[in-house]
């Protein structure tokens, strides 16, 4: 679709301001067959999506995993779940045309990395460093 | 003092703001050359902007339940409350209701104002029974005296699906407000543009949702 020299216009590299587009909306095509392929994508993403759920559902109590992996296992799905959504329903690429969507996410995972495993890092070295409330009674007994 | 008032002097305009041709730079070079972006590609991106900040406030209520999943205060945790049959459910039909607004987002490409209709009454059903369990969740919950306010692993935790269930609600009320204003002002252009911002806000909650059920509800059952 992206190839079509007649609607990329005459410039086809670098960012065109112009060109960018809508966050969310799918490549600028909008005739019938196109129509057809936007289908095939949302379905694409609904049946993978879902295979990524159904997995996530049925790792609970299995023995196919190693046993201590299954936690990293659904983390591993949902991620990848996360990035069908975003391909696939929201569209994002990291074409020319997408990408100062593609790089204000890029900032909100570092943001939400950043909030997330940092406050678990702290607080797991706060617990660990606190006195435990059974030696605070011993000690004031 | 001298290079910009030269500049101006000269009629040109030294960082080539939105001169593209006339000031000799290539057209649309990313440097504001070619004017300001379509009304459309401004809109989508600043609500982009939002969900992104929307996601950063769900990772810091994520935070909070991590770091309070612990403190249980000698009351229940996961593995005891959380039934995942309805999660399943919750999560079907959440991530139908994805799907049917990308096929409401098609029919408002095609400007078709039935297809869109229909397929944003869908995605609101399912949405409406999202929430209904949910609420019935949390009203089971509540009954056998695991409220928010009896541990701090139960306060992060309505706090946080809670959150969640807040936005949907809110989106509901918007899908409905685009599904009166497509029915009475047809596809105009600013119309339009909101349904392009609900669609985005709409998907960004189903990812949110994708953390939820597997952090909370999946990895909450199996690690106990």
């Amino acid at each position: 679709m992206n190839t079509d020299p007649t609607s990329r216009g005459r410039t086809a590299a670098g960012s065109r301001v112009g060109e960018d587009r809508v966050a969310g909306a799918p490549s600028r095509t909008l005739d019938e067959d196109s129509l057809g392929a936007e289908l095939r994508r949302y379905v694409i993403g609904l049946v993978l999506s879902a295979l990524l759920t159904v997995a996530a559902f049925l790792s609970v109590g299995t023995h196919l995993i190693y046993g201590p992996g299954i936690v990293m296992a659904v983390v591993v799905f949902g991620l990848a779940q996360v990035g069908m959504h975003l391909v696939f329903f929201l569209h994002l690429t990291t074409a020319p045309d997408n990408a100062n969507n593609a790089l204000a996410l890029a900032f909100g995972f570092l943001i939400v990395c950043l909030i997330v495993f940092g406050s678990i890092w702290i607080m797991y070295h706060l617990n660990h460093n606190m006195i435990p409330p059974r030696e605070l009674m011993d000690m004031r007994g | 003092m001298s290079a910009p008032s030269t500049a101006l002097r000269a009629g040109r305009d030294p960082y080539h703001l939105g001169h593209g041709a006339d000031a000799g730079v290539p057209e649309f070079s990313g440097h504001g050359g070619g004017g300001p972006a379509p009304k459309g590609i401004v809109v989508g991106y600043g609500f982009w902007i939002f969900i992104l900040s929307d996601v950063v406030m769900f990772s810091a209520f994520f935070a909070a339940y991590a770091v309070l999943l612990d403190a249980r205060a000698g009351g229940p945790g996961p593995r005891e409350l959380f039934d995942l049959h309805m999660t399943a459910i919750e999560t079907a039909c959440l991530l139908l209701s994805s799907f049917t607004c990308g096929l409401a987002s098609m029919a408002v490409g095609a400007r078709s104002l039935l297809w869109t209709e229909l397929a944003l009454l869908v995605t609101g059903l399912l949405g409406t029974a999202f929430i209904g369990i949910e609420i019935s969740e949390f009203a089971r919950l509540v009954e056998r005296g695991a409220g928010p306010t009896h541990s701090g692993f139960l306060s992060a935790f309505f706090t946080l699906v809670g959150c969640h269930g807040v936005h949907v609600s809110c989106g509901l009320l918007w899908l409905g407000t685009m599904m009166a204003q497509f029915a009475a002002k047809g596809f105009r252009e600013n119309i339009c543009h909101r349904y392009l911002c609900f669609s985005l806000f709409w998907h960004a909650l189903d990812i949110i949702w994708v953390g939820i059920f597997s952090g909370v509800y999946v990895i909450g059952v199996i690690t106990g």
